[in-house]
């Protein structure tokens, strides 16, 4: 009884930490433009598409994983130099309707690149699971939960304790304010999407070996990441954590009390529930500041 | 001269906002812009910095072009606009707001944050606070502190006074003024055109788009049409 709620929860924890590195990805985004980046689940797919090809070619894992996220971070500068920078003047609707077209390109050219088979990663450290009263968890579980803490720690340290992170953040609440101080807001625009494509990526490489990796891959991923991000608030980079990690727990859940054919709909139930009854989210934005 | 405009226009779509306006501020001068609400002092100010685009003329800062330059670079270069309305980073500290004022500068910006604390105390106390949580009056002291962290060669303030009480009011342009005696260069738009021209050098008399007087600050006090039209005298 105890085991198999242990069990689902671990897997729910582990999946959740992926929905919570993509849905800072969407926080982030959101922040430095209003533009909620639909290829978000694109950079996942990216770097799981390059860690598995590239290790199948015989690279060594690490820099494959390198490349990924450098070919991440460059398809997030390019989105935002040559779509939003560009339509800059455009509706921020506009804007979002570019990112999924930007989605789909993105998809496309994988699908020339690698094809539309499944490519499998070999597990980190093998796959030998370790018995955790009566649950099982996989060493990769591990390597997901390990490596989203450490990026998620990494990203709270730099909005939080550097200049440039606060500079990041100051443009999310006031643009002009942040011009008259000497910010380069396009430029923020541009390093915002660099750092969500690589969040991205580095948790598309260390989930593959438990979801596969494929073309398509990054479809649910970024659309349960933005789940994450509506449920803790948009916006809002500790919200987004605790909201994928709540999607995850949900889902494992509802896949195995319920059925596992439900798996995906718990993530847009979810989400319908917060759009009806709590817009802005678990930890939206209070009004704090006097006019 | 260290702004020297020249023949400046500037539209908000069709609205033709800035109409050839001529003007000059010398090194350590205290110049005013006075007009009527809707006249286009803000929005000179904002061509100045740089976040509103000049549709024509020239700035020059230093004998340097800086019409096509872009905000981030004026500050840069030592142009710092303290906006209307204040406009803060409400949910970040006091003390993010000032460093942040420093951020183009570089270097150790400690020393320049104690200056502040010593020109306007109560922001020490409150330091820790979302700067959106402070008072009308601290704001505006947040946002004047945060524009010389960054040590500014030209200082444009705009409607420092604005919906302030007359107590606090009378603070702010304390402020302005002690700024001035350390030599500061200071560009002050305001409504509150007596206590303006009151501490300028000169002003200059902005009605609708078009500079229509300039003088010297006490001139434009004994002036009939400004005070007619505005000292309400």
């Amino acid at each position: 009884m105890f085991a198999e709620f242990l069990q689902y929860l671990l897997s729910g924890i582990t999946i959740g930490a992926i929905y919570a590195l993509a849905g800072l990805g969407f926080s982030i985004i959101y922040n430095a433009s209003h533009v909620i980046n639909f290829a978000q689940g694109e950079f996942i797919m990216i770097g799981g598409m390059s860690a598995a090809t590239l290790t199948a070619a015989g690279v060594p894992l690490p820099l494959a994983m390198l490349f990924g996220l450098a070919a991440a971070m460059l398809g997030g500068v390019l989105i935002a130099k040559f779509t939003i920078e560009r339509a800059r003047n455009a509706s921020v609707v506009t804007l979002i309707i570019i990112t999924i077209g930007a989605s789909i390109f993105l998809r496309g050219l994988a699908e020339v690149v690698w094809g539309k088979e499944f490519h499998r990663l070999a597990a980190f450290s093998g796959d030998d699971p370790i018995a955790v009263m009566g649950a099982a968890v996989l060493p990769q579980s591990l390597w997901v939960l390990g490596v989203a803490l450490v990026l998620i720690a990494a990203t709270g340290f730099f909005f939080n304790r550097t200049l440039a992170g606060k500079a990041m953040l100051a443009t999310s609440h006031n643009r002009l304010a942040a011009q008259l101080v000497g910010i380069n807001v396009r430029g923020v625009v541009l390093v915002a999407f660099a750092l969500s494509a690589a969040l991205g990526a580095v948790g598309g490489a260390v989930v593959a070996p438990i979801t596969f990796s494929y073309t398509e891959m990054g479809i649910m991923l970024g659309l349960k990441g933005f789940t994450a991000a509506v449920l803790g608030g948009l916006g809002n980079g500790a919200g987004a954590v605790v909201g994928g990690l709540l999607v995850g727990i949900a889902e494992a859940l509802g896949a195995g009390y319920i059925s596992s054919a439900y798996k995906d709909a718990i993530a847009f139930v979810i989400i319908l529930l917060v759009l009806m009854f709590l817009p802005n989210g678990l930890f939206g934005k209070r009004g704090t500041e006097r006019v | 001269m260290l702004l020297e405009v020249r023949g400046l226009n500037s539209h908000y779509g069709r609205i033709h906002a800035l109409k050839s306006v001529d003007l000059s501020v010398g090194e350590g001068e205290l110049v005013a812009l006075v007009g009527a609400n809707g006249a286009g002092k803000t929005t000179l100010l904002r061509t100045l910095s740089g976040v509103q685009p000049a549709t024509g003329g020239t700035i020059r800062f230093e004998g340097v072009d800086i019409t096509g330059m872009p905000a981030h670079r004026r500050v840069a270069e030592g142009i710092l606009q303290v906006p209307e309305g204040r406009q803060l980073f409400g949910p970040q500290s006091v003390e993010d707001n000032l460093r942040l004022g420093a951020y183009r500068r570089g270097g150790d910006p400690d020393a320049d944050l104690e200056r502040m604390y010593a020109l306007f105390p109560v922001l020490k106390d409150k330091r820790r606070q979302p700067a959106g949580t402070l008072s009308g009056g601290q704001q505006q002291m947040v946002a004047i502190a945060r524009a010389l962290m960054a040590r500014p060669r030209l200082l444009l303030l705009d409607e420092p006074s604005m919906g302030l009480a007359p107590l606090l009011v009378g603070e702010i342009f304390n402020a302005v003024q002690s700024l001035k005696r350390r030599g500061t260069t200071i560009f002050l738009v305001e409504q509150n055109a007596y206590a303006a021209l009151a501490i300028a050098d000169r002003g200059y008399v902005l009605e609708t788009g078009e500079i229509t007087l300039h003088d010297a600050g006490s001139a434009l006090l004994a002036n009939e049409r400004v005070k007619q039209a505005y000292l309400g005298l």
